[in-house]
């Protein structure tokens, strides 16, 4: 397993030598996809919260970055972590709010606390420019590195992307990582034991709207235009679709679902023009075939074959 | 299967043909030019951004798919209305399409979020979007726009309403898009310098389901109210102005897209005598719009509006330039200045661009009236070579900010 996670990280380095620069350009779209999705997994798949406003914290780190250096004309040694403190804490606040309910309570509530911040991008026209978006913003370089370049852009986001994950990773499988999934499973039960279900919930939250917020600055980055949409409903929507399909609950399955979502959405349109279409048959044979999401479904079918074998 | 050797052989040899040819440069001549169509097929924009893909489609049909005695290879892309999607597409077509020309985006936000590109891939784009700034404070060197900016038509219709109409007290209503926004703020500028005043705002959202509450706001002494929607909106609002009863209690104007002909085909005698603006009318009576008006009619059922139009006169600005250029697409720089110092008479009339790729051309005063049956709109008047400027100095008009919500500011609200 471990020897086959190496391999496709050396595939994924390698890409940009081998390949276009269009395929280069969608494998960031996609990684940053996978950051957004991974991060909003945590919520629904180990804390058993499914959030419907995760967007926020995408769109808030990037118009926040986006803001800083427009207006304030701070480099981005200083507006890349402003923007992550200042979503983290936005995080804090909507997570004290939302995490007031549970199940399908806590999913109004935090459609609702993103629809706010969605309408403050369209509507606060002096600091967001509305409609409009802001324009006009540039890349960092660290260590003099200029990530102008697709391909350069492209690894840093790799690094990025495997340092989330793995991050990720310890987090789920640490000891928090199983209270988090005992509160998803016997919340009541992990109350009786003396473990606070609110704070475990809460810190979780936080934790996931701090990596949403390093999606939306590598988000911000790439396309270098930021604008109110990418507030909105339906982003939050996509990135739930991305961890369902993939599976959610597994440490794979976000990944795969964002990029089957970015694929079906960026590549198949180019060829099929009903793609909308396409992707709504993709995710109800999903759906029907494999319930649990795409890698768990893999999973369980290999194992059967396996099996089947011996 | 193993390849035999005279497979080999003839591949060798064609191979070899090919080599022969590039190094002759016929390959070069022989190579079409790729043209990427950035449109909206998914969606409430949808219905525009088809418009635009039949405008262009039968663009070069008419002329056997031929552009300055080269082949024209179109490829479409669909942004789905988004902007990291019209991003994404846009890289598509330059990087896996390799087009030498852009033609589009439909709305303004998607201009928007692939006008850093465009500059750095150096790609010219004959526009569709109707933002401001694109040809304004932030000029997109590779950006020309024959179409007109948000507030280019709106400008006209605030002289007509205020000199030759001589309304006094009007309202505006708009989608709150930065479109809307534009076009009203443009309106309201040119009105109330002519001595009107614009005593109530209104900006309900893209997709309000419903127009009650808002008709219901209207303040009743105005003279009029002026229309700056996109889409079916126009047609939706209009139908429930009517329903309200309120149809003779105030005069009702529109903008360029207010009651487009793409809708005007589903409206009934509620739309007669309408006024609108645009820079284009399935009216006009010119050589080229006398042939495709009724040649797209013909294959479609309906009158072409802005976005058939729009693409249709952008294959004229196009096929001039490239005419220019001897057919040549690859040397972008000596295309792009040709794009910019094109001045041929397309379906819209003239078309000339001032020095930051705005085009500079007729804006026609039309109104709703029944003909063979059908709604048209029937051109009343003629504002020649009008400027994105209006009649304002270049430097004095971008020295103020982008026209917004806010500004200009309205000083005369009740």
């Amino acid at each position: 397993m471990k020897r086959s996670h190496l391999l496709l990280l050396v595939v994924l380095i390698a890409l940009p030598w081998f390949s276009g620069e269009y395929y280069v350009n969608l494998a960031s779209q996609i990684l940053i996809a996978a950051i957004f999705a991974a991060s909003l997994n945590l919520l629904v798949g180990y804390a058993g919260l499914t959030s419907l406003g995760h967007a926020s914290y995408l769109g808030l780190s990037a118009y926040i970055s986006a803001w800083l250096s427009l207006r304030m004309g701070l480099g981005h040694a200083l507006t890349a972590p402003a923007a992550l403190l200042a979503t983290t804490l936005t995080g804090c606040a909507f997570g004290w709010i939302a995490l007031r309910a549970s199940g399908l309570g806590f999913l109004m509530l935090t459609l609702a606390l993103s629809q706010i911040v969605w309408g403050l991008g369209y509507r606060w026209v002096g600091v967001t420019n509305g409609d409009n978006g802001l324009s006009g913003l540039t890349r960092p370089a660290p260590f003099g590195i200029d990530l102008a370049n697709s391909a350069a852009y492209y690894w840093f986001v790799l690094i990025i992307t495997t340092l989330v994950l793995l991050v990720i990773a310890r987090f789920v499988n640490s000891p928090f990582g199983a209270t988090l999934r005992g509160t998803r499973d016997q919340p009541r039960r992990m109350s009786s034991l003396g473990y606070d279900v609110w704070g475990i919930r809460w810190v979780t939250f936080v934790f996931a709207s701090f990596l949403g917020a390093v999606a939306g600055l590598l988000y911000v980055y790439f396309n270098k235009y930021i604008h109110p949409s990418v507030m909105s409903v339906t982003v939050s929507a996509e990135a739930l679709l991305a961890v369902i399909a993939g599976g959610s609950g597994t440490l794979a399955g976000p990944v795969v679902g964002a990029a089957l979502v970015m694929l079906l959405k960026n590549y198949a349109s180019a060829y099929v023009e009903r793609w909308n279409m396409l992707m709504g048959f993709v995710f109800v044979f999903i759906v029907i075939v494999m319930p649990a999401g795409i890698v768990p479904g893999t999973q369980a079918l290999l194992r059967r074959l396996g099996g089947g074998r011996k | 299967m193993a390849i035999d050797r005279r497979q080999f052989l003839q591949g060798a040899a064609a191979a070899g043909v090919g080599v022969a040819y590039s190094g002759l440069g016929f390959g070069q001549s022989a190579e079409p030019v790729r043209l990427g169509l950035l449109t909206v097929k998914t969606g409430p924009l949808a219905s525009g951004g088809i418009d635009m893909e039949r405008g262009l489609e039968l663009y070069l049909k008419e002329r056997g798919g031929m552009m300055a005695g080269r082949k024209i290879e179109v490829i479409v892309a669909d942004t789905g209305g988004s902007p990291a999607t019209a991003l994404t597409k846009t890289q598509e077509l330059v990087e896996r399409n390799k087009v030498h020309v852009l033609t589009g985006p439909l709305a303004a936000f998607e201009a928007l979020a692939i006008d850093d590109y465009v500059r750095t891939q150096k790609i010219p784009i004959l526009s569709v979007a109707a933002a401001e700034d694109m040809t304004q404070r932030k000029a997109n060197p590779w950006f020309v726009r024959a179409t007109s900016t948000s507030a280019q038509c709106a400008h006209v219709m605030g002289h007509y309403c205020a000199t030759v109409l001589k309304y006094k007290k009007m309202i505006v209503i708009a989608d709150d898009i930065a479109y809307g926004q534009e076009m009203n703020a443009g309106f309201q500028r040119v009105f109330e310098e002519n001595g009107g005043k614009v005593i109530q705002k209104l900006f309900p959202p893209l997709t309000a389901p419903d127009y009650g509450s808002f008709i219901a706001q209207l303040k009743t002494d105005a003279d009029a109210i002026f229309l700056g929607f996109a889409g079916s909106n126009g047609f939706r609002f209009v139908r429930q102005f009517n329903e309200y009863g309120m149809s003779g209690k105030m005069k009702i104007v529109g903008g360029m897209t207010a009651l487009d002909e793409s809708v005007l085909r589903n409206m009934g005698d509620e739309a007669l005598g309408l006024l609108t603006v645009c820079w284009y009318s399935a009216e006009l009576n010119n050589p080229i719009n006398v042939k495709f008006a009724p040649a797209f009619r013909k294959i479609y059922g309906y009158d072409p509006g802005f976005y058939a139009a729009a693409t249709y006169v952008n294959g004229d600005v196009l096929n001039a330039a490239l005419t220019a250029v001897g057919g040549n697409a690859g040397n972008k720089d000596a295309l792009m200045a040709a794009l910019k110092k094109t001045s041929v008479q397309t379906a819209r009339g003239p078309v000339k661009f001032d020095t930051y790729g705005n085009v500079v051309g007729n804006v026609y005063v039309r109104r709703v009236e029944r003909k063979d049956g059908r709604l048209v709109n029937a051109v009343v008047e003629t504002y020649p070579d009008v400027s994105q400027f209006w009649k304002y100095d270049a430097k004095q008009f971008l020295a103020n900010p982008v026209y917004s919500r806010d500004w200009p500011p309205a000083k005369n609200l009740q």
